[in-house]
C-alpha cells in the first residue's frame, strides 16, 4: 500500500468545529410550532402493588393533553433486544415493560405518561396522578433473592435470569497441584454514567403518518422495538439520531424514545421530554454490581495452577442487557492468564433495585477488579513483583483464552504493554510529607472489540463521489462523542484521495443512511470502518479502471492521492481526479456505493460451558498508577496514570489518546469516588452532589502509550479502545494502596472512610 | 406569577423579553433560542450551563434572569468576537479537547474569562480554575493542553 496521508495523523475530528462554535443541535436543542412537553411519573416505592391510578384530575387540568397509563399502550410488555440480526434464544430475552402494570418493582419506574402545554403545566399535573399503593417487602440483595422462597421480583417463580459457565481441565486437581492457594470476595457498586447530557428527545408525526423521534441513543435500531410497542409496522417509525452528549452505555437501551413515540402518537402533536438530571439517575440504568468470589491456586514459582470464581451480579428489576454483560463477565473473569484448570459459575439477579445494563467495558470491569486484585496478592505473599507474576503467567500469541478456549492467532502484546506501563512510571516519587505514603500499582486486561460473534453483527455505509469532487457519505453509525463519525470520514478521505474538509456525511437516521449497527461493545471503527473502507475502495477502483483506459496505463500503475490519479512509478504523471469523474460520469460508471461488513459469525454457544470464539477479537493492555495515600485522612492522591494498550493501528491518535487518557479517569471514579447508593430500593445519591464523579482537581494528567501492532481485524489493523480503556485502572489503583500502605481494599469505591478503617482494622 | 420586562445585551446584541421572578437565566436564554447553553444539572454542580455575564464565568443555572437585566451576557456562540475566544476554540479544535462537546461551551467560556485576568497561567492553575465544570470523556488533559497553549501564544506576545 503507497503511504497513508490522513489516516495515522492527529487531526482535528469533523465535528470539532460545530462543538466549538456552539452551533451542533443536542436531542434537546431543537424546538418545533405547537410542541408539547412530555413528562414521567415515577413510582414512589421499590416494591408495591398498583391498587388504583386515578388520571382524571390531570387530565381535567388545564393545558394537559393527555395522560397515558399501561391500559393506554397497545403493546405494553415487549422483549428487549439491542439490533441483533441472529436468534440468539430465549436466554437473553427479558421483559421490556414501557408502563407499571399492577406491581412496581424499582424506585423510578414508570407508571404514567403526559404531556401538557408547557413545561410548567406538564410539571404541575404529572402530580395530580393519584397512585395508590400497597408496598411490598421487595428483595434489594441478589445473594438473598437468590435463595429459595425469596421474594419474587416478577411474575416468574426465580429471581435468576440467567446462569454461565466456563470450565477447562480438572480444577481439583488442579488446587492440588497448588502450592499456595488464596481465596477472597470482592465487591463493586452501582455506578452511573453520569454523561453530561441527559435522556432527551422531540417525537413527532410527519406527512407520511411515520412517527419521527429525535433523539441520541447508541442504538437507532429500537426504531424496530418502539414500532412493536404501538403496532405499527416498523418503517412507520424513524429514528433521526443526534449525535450525543456522551453515552458510556447508558443510551444503549431504549430511554425516552418510547414515552415521546407514544405521547405524539396520541396527541398528533410534537412532543417534548427531558429527564432531570435526578431522574437520569434514579430512573435509568447503572453498572451491575457484582460479589465475586474467588479462589486462585499457584505453584511456588508464581506459575498459576487453578482459578474458580463465582460471579453475582444485580440486575435490579429489569433484564434490559443483563444477559449479555453477565457473559461478558464470564468469559473475562480469568483475565489475560494462562491456567489451565478453570472453573468458573455466574449468576445475575432481579432485585427491587433500578435496573442494570450496559455501562463502559461492559461485564469485565467487575472481575477485572476480582482477579487483577488477587493477581498481586498472590505476587505479595511469594514476594514476586508485579510485572514478573505478570510475565509469568500472561496470555501470548498463539496461546488460548482460558475461559472459552479461544486462541489468538495475531500478535497479543502481552507483556509488552504490561512492560511499557510499569517502565513509564518511573521510580517512586519521594514526599517530605511524613503523613503521605507514595504506592505503585499495576493491572493488565484484555477486553473485546466488536460484537458477540453468535450475533452475526454487520455495518453498512454508503459513499458517494459528487461531480465536483467533493463526498458525500451515509452511514447509520451513532456518534456518542467518540468520534465515530470522524472516522469514517477520515477512512474515506484516504481512500479516495480527497481532503477532509471535501467531506460531508449524514448519519443515524433510521429511513435515509444505511443502518450500521450499534455504537456499543467498541465495534463502529471495526465494523463501521471496514464498511466505509468497502464502499470506498469499490469507488476507487472504478475509478482507477477508467483512468488507466484514459492514460493508456495498467491499474496496478496507478494510485490515487491529492485529488490526483497518479502513475506510481512518475509521479509527474497525473489525471486530475476530477477528469477522472467527468468521464466516468459520461460513460454510467457508477460513483456511489452501498458495501456491507459482516463480522465473522458462530453459533450460539452452550452457556452452561461456553467454548469457542465468542468474540471476533481482543484489545489487550495495561494500567500503571503512583498514589500517595493520606494516612491521617485516608484520602488518595493519584500522582501518577499511565495506560498502554495495543490499538493496532491509531487511525486518529489524538481520539485514540482521548479515549485512554478519559477511559482512565472513567475508571478513576469507579476506583475512588463512584457509588449509586441504594438503600432499601431508595437511592440516595440523586445529583452530582451526591454521586461524586471526576472533577479536574481530582486526577493527574493521563499518560497514554500507543503501540501499534496493526494486528487488529479494523481497516488498517486498528483494534477497538473505547471500552479497554477504562476497564483496568481501579485494581491498577487498589494494587497501589495496598502497595503504599499495606492494606487491602476489596470493596468499591475506595473511598477514604474505607481505608482509614481498614487501616486501622475495622473494616472488610 | 407576574411577569417582568427585562433588557440584556446578548453577544452584543441587544434583546428585550419578559421573565418571572423564579426563571433561571439558563431557561430564559434557552427559551430564547439560545441552544448553546447547554443543561447537565439545574443545580449549579456540572457547569455546562456556563456563560460570562458583566466579565464574570456564571453558571446560568443558578442565576436568576432578573439579575442579568441590563446586563452584558456571552454565550460560546460570541465568543468568535474576540481574539481570545477565537483562539481558544481553535486550540480545543487543534488540541482533540472536544470528545462529545457537552461541556465545551462552559469550558471555554471558563477559559476565556480566566485568560482575561490572567493571560499567563500555570497547567496547575487551569486545573482549578475548570474545576467546577465537569467533564466526563477526556480525563481533561486535552482540555488543559488546549487552554495551556493559548497561554503560552499569551506569553510569547507579551
Amino acid at each position: 500500500m503507497s503511504q497513508l496521508k490522513i489516516i495515522g495523523k492527529p487531526i482535528s475530528r469533523d465535528d470539532a468545529w460545530a462543538k466549538a462554535k456552539g452551533e451542533l443541535k443536542y436531542a434537546d436543542d431543537f424546538s418545533l410550532p405547537g410542541m408539547l412537553y412530555g413528562k414521567v411519573l415515577h413510582s414512589k416505592y421499590p416494591a408495591a402493588k398498583i391498587i388504583s391510578i386515578n388520571t382524571e384530575k390531570a387530565k381535567q387540568f388545564s393545558g394537559v393533553r393527555a395522560v397515558l397509563t399501561a391500559g393506554d399502550v397497545p403493546h405494553n410488555e415487549t422483549v428487549t433486544r439491542f439490533g441483533q440480526s441472529s436468534e440468539v434464544g430465549k436466554g437473553f430475552e427479558g421483559l421490556y415493560r414501557v408502563l407499571a402494570d399492577k406491581k412496581v418493582r424499582f424506585m423510578g419506574e414508570a407508571i404514567a405518561l403526559l404531556a401538557a402545554d408547557t413545561e410548567e403545566i406538564a410539571e404541575e399535573a404529572i402530580n395530580l396522578i393519584e397512585v395508590e399503593y400497597e408496598p411490598l417487602p421487595g428483595v434489594f440483595d441478589p445473594v438473598e433473592a437468590m435463595q429459595p422462597g425469596a421474594y419474587l421480583v416478577g411474575e416468574v417463580d426465580s429471581n435468576i435470569i440467567a446462569q454461565f459457565g466456563c470450565a477447562q481441565g480438572d480444577i481439583e486437581r488442579g488446587f492440588k497441584e497448588a502450592d499456595i492457594i488464596i481465596e477472597d470476595t470482592y465487591k463493586v457498586p452501582f455506578v452511573d454514567h453520569a454523561y453530561l447530557e441527559t435522556e432527551s428527545g422531540i417525537a413527532w408525526i410527519d406527512e407520511n403518518s411515520v412517527i419521527n423521534i429525535r433523539v441520541g441513543s447508541q442504538v437507532i435500531e429500537h426504531f424496530r422495538d418502539v414500532a412493536d410497542v404501538l403496532g405499527l409496522p416498523h418503517n412507520r417509525v424513524r429514528y433521526r439520531g443526534t449525535m450525543m452528549g456522551g453515552g458510556f452505555g447508558g443510551k444503549e437501551d431504549i430511554t425516552v424514545e418510547t414515552y415521546l413515540a407514544l405521547l405524539t402518537w396520541k396527541t398528533k402533536k410534537p412532543v417534548r421530554l427531558v429527564y432531570s438530571r435526578e431522574e437520569s439517575i434514579l430512573c435509568h440504568s447503572k453498572r451491575h454490581p457484582f460479589i465475586m468470589h474467588y479462589k486462585v491456586g499457584a505453584k511456588k514459582d508464581g506459575k498459576l495452577v487453578a482459578l474458580e470464581a463465582e460471579l453475582i451480579s444485580d440486575a435490579g428489576a429489569y433484564p434490559y442487557l443483563s444477559p449479555w454483560v453477565n457473559l461478558y463477565a464470564t468469559v473475562n473473569a480469568a483475565g489475560p492468564y494462562c491456567i489451565p484448570h478453570i472453573k468458573v459459575n455466574t449468576y445475575c439477579v432481579l432485585t427491587n433495585n433500578t435496573f442494570t445494563s450496559a455501562n463502559r467495558g461492559f461485564g469485565a470491569p467487575q472481575p477485572n477488579m476480582a482477579y487483577e486484585s488477587i493477581m498481586d496478592e498472590l505476587a505479595h505473599q511469594l514476594s514476586i513483583n508485579p510485572l514478573e507474576i505478570r510475565r509469568i503467567n500472561c496470555l501470548t500469541t498463539g496461546k488460548a483464552l482460558s475461559t472459552t478456549g479461544q486462541t489468538f492467532k495475531t500478535y497479543v502484546a502481552l507483556p509488552e504493554v504490561a512492560e511499557k506501563a510499569w517502565e513509564a512510571l518511573g521510580n517512586p516519587t519521594r514526599i517530605k510529607d511524613k503523613y503521605k505514603k507514595v504506592g505503585q500499582g499495576l493491572a493488565i486486561g484484555l477486553m473485546s472489540y466488536g460484537r458477540m460473534t453468535f450475533l452475526h453483527d454487520s455495518s453498512r455505509c454508503y459513499v458517494r463521489l459528487e461531480s465536483d469532487g467533493s463526498i458525500l457519505i451515509r452511514s447509520g453509525i451513532p456518534d456518542l462523542g467518540g468520534g465515530q463519525v470522524s472516522i469514517l470520514c477520515q477512512i474515506v478521505a484516504e481512500e479516495l484521495g480527497v481532503p477532509m474538509s471535501k467531506i460531508n456525511i449524514y448519519y443515524s437516521d433510521t429511513a435515509l443512511t444505511p443502518l450500521a449497527g450499534t455504537t456499543t461493545a467498541t465495534r463502529q471503527t471495526y465494523m463501521s470502518g471496514n464498511a466505509a473502507l468497502k464502499a470506498a475502495r469499490e469507488i476507487k477502483k472504478r475509478l482507477i479502471y477508467k483512468a488507466a483506459q484514459m492514460m493508456n496505463v495498467h491499474t496496478d500503475n496507478l494510485d490515487i492521492g491529492e485529488e490526483k490519479i497518479i502513475v506510481k512509478y512518475k509521479p509527474s504523471q497525473y489525471l486530475p481526479l476530477i477528469e477522472a469523474i467527468k468521464a466516468c460520469n459520461a460513460d454510467g460508471i457508477e460513483l456511489f456505493c452501498e458495501a456491507q461488513f459482516n463480522g465473522p459469525f458462530t453459533m450460539t454457544p452452550d452457556l452452561s460451558n461456553i467454548r469457542g470464539m465468542i468474540f471476533p477479537d481482543f484489545t489487550f493492555g495495561a494500567q500503571a498508577v503512583e498514589i500517595a495515600v493520606d494516612i491521617e485522612t485516608g484520602e488518595v492522591e493519584v500522582l501518577k496514570l499511565v495506560t498502554c494498550y495495543d490499538v493496532g493501528k491509531a487511525i486518529n491518535p489524538l481520539s485514540v489518546e482521548g479515549q485512554m487518557e478519559g477511559g482512565s479517569i472513567y475508571g478513576l471514579g469507579y476506583a475512588l469516588m463512584e457509588e449509586v447508593i441504594i438503600k432499601d430500593g431508595v437511592t440516595l445519591t440523586p445529583s452530582f452532589s451526591e454521586y461524586i464523579i471526576p472533577t479536574s482537581a481530582d486526577v493527574p494528567e493521563a499518560k497514554a502509550i500507543l503501540v501499534e501492532s496493526g494486528g487488529g481485524l479494523g481497516p488498517y489493523g486498528a483494534k477497538g479502545i473505547g471500552e479497554p480503556a477504562c476497564s483496568i485502572i481501579a485494581p491498577a489503583i487498589l494494587n497501589a494502596i495496598y502497595n503504599a500502605v499495606g492494606v487491602r481494599i476489596k470493596s468499591l469505591p475506595a473511598t477514604p472512610e474505607k481505608i482509614i478503617r481498614t487501616l486501622k482494622g475495622q473494616f472488610n | 406569577m407576574e411577569e417582568y420586562k427585562i433588557e440584556m445585551k446578548i453577544n452584543g446584541e441587544r434583546l428585550v423579553a419578559t421573565t418571572q421572578a423564579d426563571e433561571s437565566l439558563l431557561k430564559f436564554l434557552r427559551r430564547n433560542g439560545f441552544f448553546e447553553v447547554k443543561c447537565g444539572c439545574e443545580k449549579g454542580e456540572c457547569g455546562t450551563c456556563t456563560v460570562i455575564l458583566q466579565g464574570k464565568a456564571v453558571k446560568s443555572c443558578i442565576t436568576l434572569a432578573l439579575q442579568a437585566n441590563n446586563k452584558e451576557v456571552w454565550t460560546i456562540r460570541g465568543m468568535e468576537k474576540f481574539e481570545l475566544g477565537r483562539k481558544l476554540q481553535e486550540s480545543f479544535v487543534q488540541y482533540g479537547a472536544i470528545q462529545c462537546g457537552f461541556c465545551t461551551p462552559g469550558m471555554i467560556l471558563v477559559a476565556k474569562a480566566y485568560l482575561d485576568k490572567n493571560p499567563i497561567p500555570d497547567r496547575k492553575e487551569i486545573k482549578r480554575e475548570i474545576a467546577g465544570n465537569l467533564c466526563r470523556c477526556t480525563g481533561y488533559k486535552k482540555i488543559i493542553d488546549a487552554i495551556y497553549a493559548v497561554a503560552e501564544e499569551n506569553k510569547k506576545m507579551n
